[in-house]
C-alpha cells in the first residue's frame, strides 16, 4: 500500500524518474539510484511520459539508422519498450537491438539476450550510425518551434507598434534582446562590429536557455536534458570556435603566436601556451554548460531519490523542500549558464577581432 | 564515459537545427527587431536633440523679448519725457502768454485812464472856468452891494464849489 501511493506521489511529483525500471508493488529488486538518474540525463529513443500499474506509457519516436545497406528507418515503439537487447527489429536483411539506450546490430543470442560482451564487459555488437530522432532532438525540434513563434511574434508586434514601441509578447522578449545587446554584444565585441554578431549571439543565448529551462519542466513534452548533453554543448562550442577563428584578424595570431612586446624566450615559451589555449576556450565553454546543467538535475533526483535510498515515505517533505529550493536556484543557474556562454562566446569573438594599438 | 561521450545524431541535429534556427531567426526575428529597437533609439535621439534645439530657441526668443521689451521700455521713457517737456513748454507758454495779455490790458486800462483823466481834468478845467465865470459874474453883480458881503460871498462860494 505504501508503495503504491509512493508511486502515485512520484507520478504527480516532478520527473518521470522511472523508466521500466520502476518498483512494481513485491518486487524485490533494489532501486538503482544511480541507474535511474543514468536513464534520466541520456539521451532516449523513446519519449517516455509515465507508467501506469508498471506499465510504461511513451511517445514512440522515429529510429533513423545508416546501416552497411543504407538509409533505415522505424518507430521506436517495435521495439516494445525493451532496453535489454532482446526484442530484434529486422530491416532489410538486418537485425537491431537496442541496449542502453543504444541500437545495435544484433549478435547471436547468448545469456539471455542478443549482446555478446567482451572479457571486460565491453559491449562487442557493432553499432549502426545513429541519426535519429531522439528524445533530446525530439525536444530540440520544440525548442526550435518554440524560438521561432516567440520571437517572429515579438517581430511582428513591432511592425504593429506606433514607432516601435514595446507591445504585447516584445514587452518581455525586448528588455532579454537589448540586455544581450547592451550587457554582452556592445561591451565584449565593440561598437563599431557588434552589429554582426547579434544574430548569433540572440540565437545562442535564447536556444540555450529555453533548452535549459525545457530540461527543468518536469513533464512531457519537455525535461530532456538536452543542454546538459555532451555533443549539444560541443556543437555550440565548435561553432564558437569556428567563428572565432574565421573572423580573427592577424593581431589575434600574432598574440598567439609571436607575442609582441616580450623577449624572444618568452615567445617561444608562451607560444604553445597561446595555442592551447584556442582549443581550451571552447573546451571550457561545453564542459561548462553541460556539467552545470547535468549536475543541476542530478541533484534534484537525488534528492527526491533520498526517499527510495531511505525507504521512508517521512523524507518526503524534507526530499520535497530540498529538491523545490534546488529547482528554483537552477531557474537561476540556467539563466546564468546561457549568459555566461554566451558572454564568453562574444568575449572570444571580441578578442579574435580587437584592433591592437602598439 | 558514455555521458561524456557525444553521440554522432545528436551531433548531426544540434548543427543542423542550429544553424536552421539562425538563419530563421536572423531573418524574419532578429533583423525586424533589432531595425525597430535601433530605429527607436534614433528617433528617441533625434527627438532629445530636437527638444534640445527647441530649448536654445526658446533661450534665444527670451533674450530677443527681454530686449525690446528694454527698447520699448526706453521709448517709453522717452516719449514721457517728451510730453513732460511738451506740457510745461506749453504751460509757461501760456503762463507768458497771459502775463503779456495781462500786461496790454493793464497798459490799456492805464493809457485809457489817462485819458479819461486828462478829460476830465480838461472838463474840469471848462467847469473851473464856467464857474469862475459865473462866480465872477454874480460877484460882480453883488460887488455893487457890499463890499464885505461880496467877499464873504466869494469867500463862502469858493468854499462851496470845492475842487473835485
Amino acid at each position: 500500500m505504501l508503495l503504491k501511493s509512493l508511486k502515485i506521489l512520484v507520478l504527480i511529483l516532478p520527473f518521470n524518474l522511472f523508466g521500466s525500471t520502476v518498483l512494481e508493488p513485491g518486487d524485490s529488486s533494489e532501486f538503482d539510484v544511480n541507474k535511474m538518474i543514468m536513464h534520466h540525463i541520456k539521451d532516449a529513443h523513446e519519449f517516455h511520459i509515465m507508467d501506469i500499474n508498471g506499465h510504461p506509457i511513451s511517445f514512440p519516436l522515429p529510429i533513423i539508422l545508416w546501416t552497411d545497406n543504407g538509409l533505415v528507418t522505424f518507430l521506436s515503439s517495435e521495439f516494445d519498450h525493451d532496453d535489454s537487447g532482446v526484442k530484434v527489429v529486422s530491416r532489410k536483411n538486418q537485425q537491431f537491438v537496442k541496449y542502453h539506450e543504444k541500437i545495435f546490430y544484433a549478435s547471436e543470442f547468448n545469456s539471455g539476450s542478443y549482446i555478446s560482451y567482451s572479457q571486460e564487459g565491453e559491449v562487442l555488437n557493432k553499432k549502426p550510425f545513429d541519426f535519429s530522432i531522439t528524445k533530446m532532438v525530439f525536444s530540440m525540434f520544440i525548442s526550435m518551434l518554440l524560438l521561432v513563434l516567440i520571437f517572429v511574434l515579438t517581430a511582428k508586434s513591432y511592425s504593429n507598434s506606433v514607432k516601435g514601441i514595446p507591445t504585447g509578447l516584445s514587452k518581455f522578449t525586448e528588455p532579454l534582446i537589448l540586455f544581450i545587446k547592451d550587457e554582452v554584444a556592445l561591451p565584449m565585441i565593440g561598437k563599431k562590429n557588434y552589429k554582426k554578431y547579434m544574430p548569433f549571439l540572440l540565437t545562442l543565448f535564447f536556444f540555450i536557455w529555453i533548452n535549459n529551462v525545457m530540461g527543468l519542466i518536469p513533464f512531457f513534452p519537455f525535461s530532456a536534458n538536452l543542454s546538459g548533453n555532451i555533443a549539444f554543448t560541443l556543437v555550440l562550442a565548435t561553432i564558437t570556435f569556428v567563428i572565432t577563428s574565421l573572423v580573427a584578424n592577424k593581431d589575434y595570431w600574432k598574440h598567439i603566436f609571436w607575442m609582441p612586446g616580450i623577449p624572444v624566450p618568452m615567445k617561444l615559451f608562451l607560444a604553445p601556451i597561446e595555442f592551447l589555449g584556442i582549443f581550451i576556450k571552447p573546451i571550457s565553454l561545453m564542459i561548462r554548460l553541460f556539467a552545470n546543467i547535468s549536475a543541476g538535475h542530478i541533484i534534484i533526483l537525488s534528492l527526491i531519490s533520498l526517499i527510495f535510498i531511505f525507504k521512508t515515505i517521512w523524507l518526503a517533505p524534507a526530499s520535497l523542500f530540498f529538491s523545490v529550493f534546488i529547482s528554483l536556484i537552477e531557474v537561476l543557474v540556467v539563466a546564468i549558464q546561457a549568459y555566461i556562454f554566451t558572454m564568453l562566446s562574444a568575449l572570444y569573438i571580441g578578442s579574435a577581432i580587437e584592433e591592437h594599438e602598439h | 564515459m558514455d555521458l561524456v561521450t557525444p553521440d554522432i545524431g545528436l551531433i548531426f541535429w544540434t548543427t543542423v537545427s542550429f544553424v536552421i534556427l539562425y538563419f530563421i531567426l536572423a531573418k524574419y526575428a532578429w533583423k525586424p527587431i533589432l531595425g525597430a529597437v535601433n530605429e527607436r533609439e534614433k528617433s528617441i535621439k533625434d527627438a532629445l536633440s530636437a527638444a534640445e534645439k527647441a530649448k536654445e530657441e526658446m533661450a534665444s526668443l527670451k533674450s530677443d523679448n527681454e530686449k525690446i521689451l528694454n527698447e520699448a521700455k526706453l521709448q517709453r521713457e522717452a516719449l514721457l519725457k517728451e510730453a513732460r517737456e511738451i506740457k510745461s513748454k506749453i504751460i509757461s507758454d501760456a503762463q507768458n502768454e497771459a502775463t503779456e495779455k495781462a500786461n496790454k490790458l493793464i497798459e490799456a486800462a492805464k493809457t485809457a485812464i489817462d485819458n479819461e483823466k486828462s478829460a476830465a481834468m480838461k472838463e474840469l478845467k471848462n467847469t473851473v472856468v464856467d464857474l469862475s465865470l459865473n462866480i465872477a459874474e454874480k460877484l460882480l453883480s453883488k460887488e455893487l452891494d457890499n463890499k464885505d458881503k461880496q467877499i464873504k460871498n466869494i469867500k463862502d462860494i469858493i468854499d462851496k464849489s470845492k475842487l473835485n
